[in-house]
């Protein structure tokens, strides 16, 4: 086999020339003959029973086709973990965005002023709207009281730890909704005919969600229902569950009208209705020791979920299991609860909870910093992890990580120390303060606990008649490297050039499920699978005597061929198997939370302005463990845009909301980074490798969302010598901060920059 | 309804890529749409229909402008530059290919605006600072790289051009 490693190389992106020529299809690209345009009619109250639905004058209503909850031929919900929430609402509203009749027309000029004339008389019930109001109880708007789940993690004996505290140290912090602003918005396009049943195309990252929604829904068998993804112009976990609802929405009008039906949402509606990030609130209480040892704490971990379960449960789970960050806990109790409002359903985004609960994390080291008198360097440095040491879930640390020299790196390329103190001289004078800030954290990845096993992913890899090798897998290409990565593997596998290796569009027809495009598993262990399947190739040609160990690409390729005239179709498949030695108790939330962990580093600094009260970054540095990378330009595209998005959720994006309804759903008003906001984003990797991943690949993707936002507000309290505690961290936030801090000079704490 | 919609159609001619066009459409409709749905130049995408992505930039008359916001009157007896006119046959210009080498596409939906967008940003100032990209090039969001890698695209390929 060829020596030329291709993992580790910068190959050229699969798809790049059609992107960087415009030629990629993504789905509002596509139209077929006869095609509806569909709409959808959605409630104006957040909460309160449907009376009654009038259709007004002006319109020809016979030329529209009108869809309701009637009209569903399987079971009214997206089916997704609590199955809890519907398609259509046929009676009462839980949020006011929540779907409850679709129109669709051949002119897609006439859906607005159509909207405009469905009238809906309601019966107003009280909504909830705030994590406190939901927890109170005021009114039960989900379940028995407004909880959706709860976790318990508990390590070690809290009982005696407090006594024995030099500093009990206490904080609270909170974090805001957070929309993922992919600029290509969601789309979906449905056909049916009874023979060959549903077809879905679209703007998706899970194929087999939406696949097994639209069974449920439409009462169809598998081989019935088809979903493809078309190019996903990003999607960052915003297209992971809410892709399904349009899907079913397109696919219920294409079944009524008996044409196929385009439904593109528009970025207003795209923003108002879909998922965002769960806004949060972490509740810290720590004793530690003289010498700034954490001697253990509770953490009390919320989200709201909104107004239905979908994904809040997994999301509260790995918020729960990133709360402690990478330190050692000898005893904790993390109390984890996502909970119910009248608001559209909170969802995936890049992190998944993981950076509401390690903002809350890094940035209570700065305070546990401050109270014992350490710097934020010593105090990270006294707690971190060690190998051979328990995670909170009491997963033993096997890898070799050496979270101190991560730090010392970080230091040192991000000159800390000296700026740090020359910062300090130069604050005194000036309207513009400039402070440093560090997070460390780590990431989980792959999905959580007996995630992987349930999910038992199957990859295929198919040996082509033209000697070439296609890559089967349901994971989805939407900008993070799939279709690339991917490929890079099964060529380094066979030993074959990158150009041999193609990927399969994936379509439910076609390529068997991989398991969602997700929680930074994919080049770790769908990557793996595709591994293990593409040897099964060699090994089969091999086997059967067409092909000899050590085989050219040219070798193979005559083996492949001869293989396929003889035998037809050429594929071989893998499927997940748990490693050994891996355990996880679902009770207890004990174990093997992750195969692995990625770990980081990272390091901001700002300048406040104090006429604007506006941040610059003016440098940030992000170091990693990510296990192997296997492609530098790719991970490192990943690392900027995760830490970009970090600096708009710290900085930047507010979503602003008046009973359960965003107010500022467009881009004029819901503010993120431009290419002059953002600096210089400076990576760097280390590669300690990763026995569970393919070729040592850890995750990637979601790591560099949960250390922004610490680091940059740790930052701009060490500037100002202010606490704060919130994001997003507005001007108008730092100037009440500031005017605050003068009047009631002794009631805010101080910390850093005197 | 779509009867009046039709008659208001008036007969508006232009060149894109080079290449002289004539459309039936309504002087108020938007230059994108008739790009995208008469023409068949998916090139150009709508991400926000207010001007604020520049995810549907194209060149008219050499001037960047995004097409949502422009009614295709006006677009009448001009020169459309889009994402498709860029390349030579095969021959990839060289912003695309430093895009493609600097890692400047991602998921590619603001792809074909930013390429243009620096496309006419060099052909103002072919030897742009870093500074000067990061401010022509402000006009157009992208979610997913963060724009450095875009930046060093934009970058690469001016020095490309000014050593070609």
């Amino acid at each position: 086999m060829s020596t030329n490693h291709i993992v580790g190389q910068s190959v050229p992106r699969k798809e790049g020339r059609d992107k960087v020529t415009g030629r990629s299809k993504y789905v509002d690209d596509m139209v077929l003959p006869n095609m509806l345009f569909g709409t959808t009619v959605r409630s104006q109250i957040p909460r309160g029973r449907i009376r009654n639905i009038s259709f007004g004058p002006g319109i020809d209503w016979n030329e529209f086709v009108i869809v309701s909850a009637t009209d569903i031929p399987g079971k009214n919900c997206i089916a997704l973990i609590g199955d809890d929430q519907p398609c259509l609402a046929s009676d009462f509203i839980n949020h006011p965005e929540e779907p409850i009749l679709l129109l669709a027309h051949p002119d897609r000029h006439l859906l607005p002023k159509a909207l405009k004339a469905v009238s809906i008389e309601y019966e107003p019930l009280p909504g909830i709207f705030t994590m406190e109001e939901s927890e109170r109880c005021s009114g039960i708007v989900w379940g028995e009281g407004n909880v959706f789940k709860t976790y318990l993690i508990e390590k070690g004996d809290l009982a005696g730890v407090w006594e024995k505290a030099d500093y009990i140290v206490e904080g609270e912090y909170s974090t805001g909704a957070q929309e993922q602003l992919y600029i290509e918005n969601n789309g979906m396009i449905a056909a049916f005919d009874s023979a060959q049943g549903i077809t879905v195309w679209g703007s998706l990252q899970c194929p087999y969600y939406i696949h097994k929604a639209l069974m449920a829904l439409c009462n169809l068998p598998a081989e019935k229902v088809r979903v493809v993804q078309m190019e996903t112009g990003g999607a960052f976990g915003g297209k992971e569950d809410y892709p399904s609802m349009i899907a079913a929405h397109a696919a219920l009008l294409a079944i009524r009208a008996g044409k196929p039906v385009k439904i593109i949402y528009d970025r207003m509606e795209d923003m108002a209705a879909t998922t965002k990030r769960h806004p949060s609130r972490t509740r810290h209480r720590t004793a530690v020791s003289r010498e700034g040892k954490i001697l253990g704490g509770e953490i009390d971990f919320t989200i709201d979920g909104g107004a239905y379960m979908t994904l809040s449960p997994v999301v509260l789970s790995r918020g729960a299991i990133h709360a402690g960050g990478p330190y050692y806990w000898p005893s904790v109790r993390i109390i984890a609860k996502a909970v119910a409002t009248n608001a559209p359903p909170h969802g995936a985004f890049r992190g998944f909870g993981a950076p509401q609960s390690l903002f809350a994390m890094e940035r209570h080291m700065d305070r546990i910093a401050h109270a014992v008198g350490l710097s934020p360097v010593e105090i990270r440095r006294r707690n971190f992890l060690r190998p051979g040491q328990a995670t909170t879930t009491e997963q033993v640390i096997r890898e070799p990580i050496d979270l101190g020299k991560l730090l010392d790196r970080a230091l040192e390329v991000s000159d800390y120390h000296s700026k740090k103190q020359h910062f300090a001289e130069q604050s005194r004078v000036g309207t513009a303060k400039k402070g440093m800030g560090i997070a460390a954290f780590l990431h989980g990845a792959g999905f959580t606990g007996s995630g992987e096993r349930y999910l038992s992913s199957v990859v295929g890899v198919e040996g082509c008649a033209d000697g070439n090798v296609r890559v089967l897998v349901s994971s989805t290409e939407f900008g993070q490297g799939t279709n690339t990565v991917l490929s890079q593997i099964a060529a380094e596998a066979l030993g074959l050039p990158y150009e041999s290796v193609s990927m399969a569009q994936p379509d439910t027809l076609e390529v068997p499920n991989s398991g969602p495009t997700v929680a930074s598993r994919t080049a770790m262990v769908v990557g793996k699978l595709v591994q293990s399947a593409a040897l099964g190739i060699a090994q089969t040609l091999i086997s059967c005597s067409l092909l000899r160990p050590g085989y050219s690409p040219d070798e193979f390729r005559a083996a492949c061929q001869r293989y396929v005239a003889t035998h037809g179709q050429f594929r071989c498949w893998s499927r997940y198997e748990s490693p050994a030695g891996i355990f996880w108790d679902d009770e207890k939330y004990k174990g093997e939370a992750y195969a692995t962990f990625a770990w980081a580093v990272y390091i901001a600094e700002v300048t406040v302005d104090l006429m604007t009260y506006g941040v610059a970054v003016d440098d940030f540095v992000a170091l990693q463990e990510v296990g192997k990378v296997l492609h530098p330009l790719l991970a490192r595209g990943q690392i900027i845009g995760g830490v970009a998005q970090g600096i708009g959720f710290s900085l930047y994006e507010k979503v602003v909301w008046q009973n359960g309804r965003m107010q500022n759903g467009q881009m004029t008003n819901y503010i993120m980074p431009t290419s002059s906001d953002l600096p210089h984003i400076r990576v760097f990797f280390e590669e300690l490798g990763n026995v569970h991943g393919a070729y040592g690949a850890k995750g990637i993707g979601e790591l560099p969302m949960d250390g922004p936002a610490p680091a940059i507000v740790n930052a701009v309290a060490d500037a100002l010598g202010i606490s704060f505690d919130s994001i997003p961290l507005l001007p108008e936030d730092i100037m009440d901060g500031l005017d605050a801090s003068s009047q009631e000079n002794s009631s805010i704490s101080r910390i850093g920059g005197r | 309804m779509t009867n009046s919609r039709q008659s208001a159609k008036t007969e508006i001619s232009f060149t894109v890529n080079g290449a002289p066009k004539k459309v039936s459409a309504c002087p108020m409709e938007r230059l994108l749409d008739v790009l995208r749905l008469d023409l068949r130049l998916t090139g150009a995408k709508e991400g926000c229909g207010e001007g604020e992505c520049g995810s549907c930039s194209v060149l008219l008359d050499g001037v960047l402008v995004n097409s949502c916001l422009v009614p295709v009157l006006q677009a009448a007896g001009t020169s459309i530059v889009t994402i498709e006119g860029l390349a030579t046959g095969n021959e990839l210009h060289s912003l695309q290919k430093a895009f493609l080498e600097c890692g400047g596409a991602q998921c590619g939906i603001c792809t074909p605006g930013m390429i243009l967008a620096a496309f006419h940003l060099l052909n103002g100032k072919p030897e742009p600072t870093m500074e000067e990209i990061r401010e022509g090039l402000s006009g157009n969001l992208c979610r997913c790289t963060g724009y450095n890698q875009i930046i060093e695209a934009v970058a690469e390929a001016a020095r490309h051009r000014t050593t070609a």
